[in-house]
């Protein structure tokens, strides 16, 4: 069972609330943010007529209007940079990258003048834009479809960088997100698009009152063991956790939400409480955030811990082919098998010897 | 009765003519003043001459113009500053791009537009910021109404388009002013920045200042187009090539792009054939990659000569004039020079504060870390 499959997450509104898709979710936080502030527009490849080709602007064309909402050419750079002009002229646009690797060609703008507008002139002049990307994978999309491109802006100053893992977050974090002084980059997991929660109702609360950037979510409380996740990885996590307890382990789960902001408050609150600490990304492993994570944690709670930091992550490989991509993706039982290799028994982990490959594969001490 | 053929095709071509001839560039550069300064009747038919105050106020400008490029590059060769990118010889293409604007009108330059800043009024000290050393942007774009000069080639250009939309879709005239070199016409974002403005109808001018190199490439290894002003018209924008040394057709062209844009009837690419008679920069050795015959040929086509020998002609100006603006050029570069020989001291925690409108918890570690360590090496001092 995952998180998105539960019964309403706790603290929702309850009498209000709305069951909604992810894809939906955001589309009401679009909405209800243009309502509130004219200055919101959105706009992209597909966004308008169509509403996105995964229908997260639905309607909102023919709601607000061409004016609000509307399509661009088919260049992304275009896109990002036409959305740094229009928020010099006093907007807030929210852009959408069709999919996380067509906005490569929008790089530079992103790196280049997103990211340091504030700081190239001393903070006279800010960008409040979000730029929306479909990313990951689990589709069974083909090459260029299925990207976790997340690292590539979490590596640049100046960026904030949001994933939700839950239809509620979403909705919230994408109205905080335009809400917000600077720009975001909001990777929107595609294999939650259809995935079911609950939003508020028809009253929704304004911008202000969401809170939650730089505020990570413990989503599952435990005793021994803290994963890590992010986006799509935070439903693997549950989903670990759950089978994890067969084996006596009880595992609590933490979902960043936002990974710039980062929170080291409550990871390293939750890896003290626990002493082990496994970190979980469906992006490519080296040079990752799950590194970033790992070395956090270190530096910050080495003496609570009784086992290295590790890591699950996608291959260091390029996205394969939809028929392999089940190999590719962390699974529950990757996470298992690296809890498993925790230092429960204090025998040394073979894995990384030099004669590894000659020792009896999954015996510890056999060196 | 039923018909097995489609819709005809539309027709492509369109027969209005939205700038001077359609989309189409004049043969050869729009010219108004020969090298000599002599009126002349090249494809200018469809501009108007500007107005004597305008064509006086850019001797004025161009004179002060250099004066200030000439003092900047001496200040990089004192290393008073990091680098100069110089514009001593495009002096017409600097100060008229200004001189066509509004108040209210924006500007997005390049690194090496300072002349124009200058020109619009921008304290020469604030755009010498950068390469000073101080901060990456030292004049408040918002107040210049100037958007931070660009090094990233081209890039800035869909900035102004996206600019230019906002200002339209908020009911205000404001008319953009992009600047490009030649070389950047090869850059993707000079082709989205060209389409998206056509599409949107951006009241946006796109001035190429075509000065024949990209650092050390010469434009016949940039391109093929036969003008760089020819790259308007794929994208549907009214197009013009203008001799860039001629400071009365670089206004009467501007002028009209001006009007042109903000009348709300799209963009306009302007391509002003000069020549960049510096090296790309005090770093830049021009010799390894042109002769000095070249040079000395460029040199014979000077803008402040030209418009200086018809203005006399004209009875517009005079030797007194001349002296008096030339005096007023030298106080204004030995007050630069005053005003930047002071030593510059930077707050080392503004590293910090820009990041974002709130720092990060991170940040916040990090500026106690730098704090912490100029304290410690002040008391040990």
């Amino acid at each position: 069972m995952t998180l998105n499959d539960t019964a309403r997450p706790e603290g929702t509104p309850a009498p209000a609330a709305q069951q909604v898709t992810m894809s939906g979710a955001i589309n009401r936080a679009l909405r209800d943010a243009m309502s509130a502030d004219a200055d919101v527009v959105v706009f992209g490849e597909d966004v308008g007529t169509l509403g996105g080709v995964f229908r997260v602007t639905d309607g909102i064309a023919r709601d607000f209007g061409e004016e609000r909402c509307f399509d661009t050419p088919l260049a992304e750079a275009g896109i990002v940079g036409y959305a740094v002009g229009m928020a010099m002229a006093g907007f807030r646009p929210v852009i959408e990258m069709q999919f996380d690797a067509f906005a490569y060609p929008a790089f530079e703008q992103i790196a280049s003048h997103v990211a340091k507008m504030r700081n190239r002139t001393s903070g006279r002049v800010n960008l409040p834009l979000v730029i929306r990307v479909p990313f990951g994978g689990g589709i069974g999309g083909v090459e260029h479809h299925c990207d976790s491109s997340e690292a590539y802006y979490a590596h640049t100053p100046g960026l904030k960088v949001v994933t939700p893992a839950t239809v509620e977050d979403a909705y919230t974090l994408m109205r905080e997100a335009i809400n917000d002084p600077d720009p975001v980059i909001f990777m929107e997991p595609k294999r939650l698009y259809w995935s079911k929660g609950f939003i508020p109702g028809a009253a929704a609360p304004d911008a202000e009152a969401f809170q939650s950037f730089g505020r990570a979510a413990v989503r599952r409380e435990g005793t021994d063991v803290t994963l890590v996740a992010y986006g799509p990885s935070v439903d693997v996590a549950m989903e670990a956790a759950s089978a994890a307890t067969d084996s006596g382990w009880s595992v609590e789960v933490v979902d960043l939400r936002t990974i710039v902001p980062f929170d080291d408050e409550t990871v390293v609150a939750s890896v003290r409480k626990t002493g082990r600490c496994v970190v979980v990304q469906e992006a490519q492993g080296f040079a990752g955030v799950g590194a970033e994570i790992a070395a956090r944690v270190q530096e910050r709670a080495f003496h609570s811990l009784h086992a290295p930091v590790l890591r699950v992550a996608g291959l260091d490989i390029p996205y394969p082919p939809p028929k392999l991509e089940h190999l590719h993706l962390p699974g529950v039982e990757r996470v298992l098998d690296a809890i498993a290799r925790l230092q429960w028994d204090d025998d040394a982990d073979t894995r990384f010897f030099p004669d590894a490959h000659l020792a009896d594969a999954g015996k510890g001490g056999a060196a | 009765m039923t018909t097995d053929t489609s819709t005809p095709l539309p027709q492509t071509v369109p027969t209005d003519r939205p700038f001077a001839r359609g989309l189409m560039p004049a043969p050869m550069p729009v010219q108004f003043l020969d090298d000599l300064g002599r009126r002349v009747q090249v494809f200018n038919d469809d501009y108007p001459e500007p107005s004597s105050e305008q064509l006086v106020a850019a001797y004025g400008a161009m004179v002060i113009g250099r004066r200030f490029d000439v003092q900047a590059t001496a200040l990089a060769k004192q290393g008073r500053l990091a680098v100069y990118p110089p514009s001593r010889g495009q002096e017409a293409c600097q100060i008229s791009s200004m001189l066509a604007l509004s108040r209210n009108d924006w500007t997005f330059p390049t690194y090496r537009d300072s002349m124009a800043l200058v020109t619009r009024g921008l304290d020469p000290v604030e755009v010498l910021t950068s390469p000073h050393g101080a901060a990456h942007c030292g004049y408040d774009p918002r107040a210049s109404r100037t958007a931070p000069q660009s090094t990233p080639l081209a890039t800035q250009l869909i900035h102004a388009v996206g600019f230019a939309s906002g200002e339209k879709r908020k009911g205000r005239p404001t008319v953009t002013m992009a600047f490009v070199g030649d070389g950047a016409t090869s850059e993707g974002d000079f082709h989205e920045a060209l389409n998206f403005a056509a599409v949107f109808k951006a009241p946006v001018v796109f001035l190429v200042q075509n000065n024949r190199y990209a650092i050390s490439v010469p434009l016949s290894k940039q391109t093929a187009a036969p003008s760089l002003g020819y790259k308007g018209i794929g994208y549907g924008i009214a197009s013009e090539q203008v001799d860039g040394n001629d400071a009365m057709a670089m206004l009467a062209v501007l002028n009209k792009a001006v009007a042109h844009a903000r009348s709300g009837q799209g963009p306009v690419l302007v391509e002003a054939h000069t020549y960049r008679l510096d090296a790309h920069t005090n770093a830049d050795d021009a010799t390894r990659y042109r002769d000095s015959a070249e040079v000395e040929d460029w040199g014979r086509r000077n803008p402040i000569a030209r418009l200086e020998a018809w203005l006399r002609h004209e009875g517009l100006i005079d030797d007194a004039f001349v002296a008096s603006v030339a005096a007023k050029a030298e106080a204004f570069a030995a007050d630069l020079r005053e005003r930047m020989s002071v030593d510059l001291t930077v707050d080392p925690m503004s590293l910090f504060d820009n990041v974002f409108a709130t720092p990060t918890p991170q940040l916040l570690e990090q500026r106690a870390m730098v704090q912490a360590e100029l304290e410690a090496e002040e008391a040990s001092r």
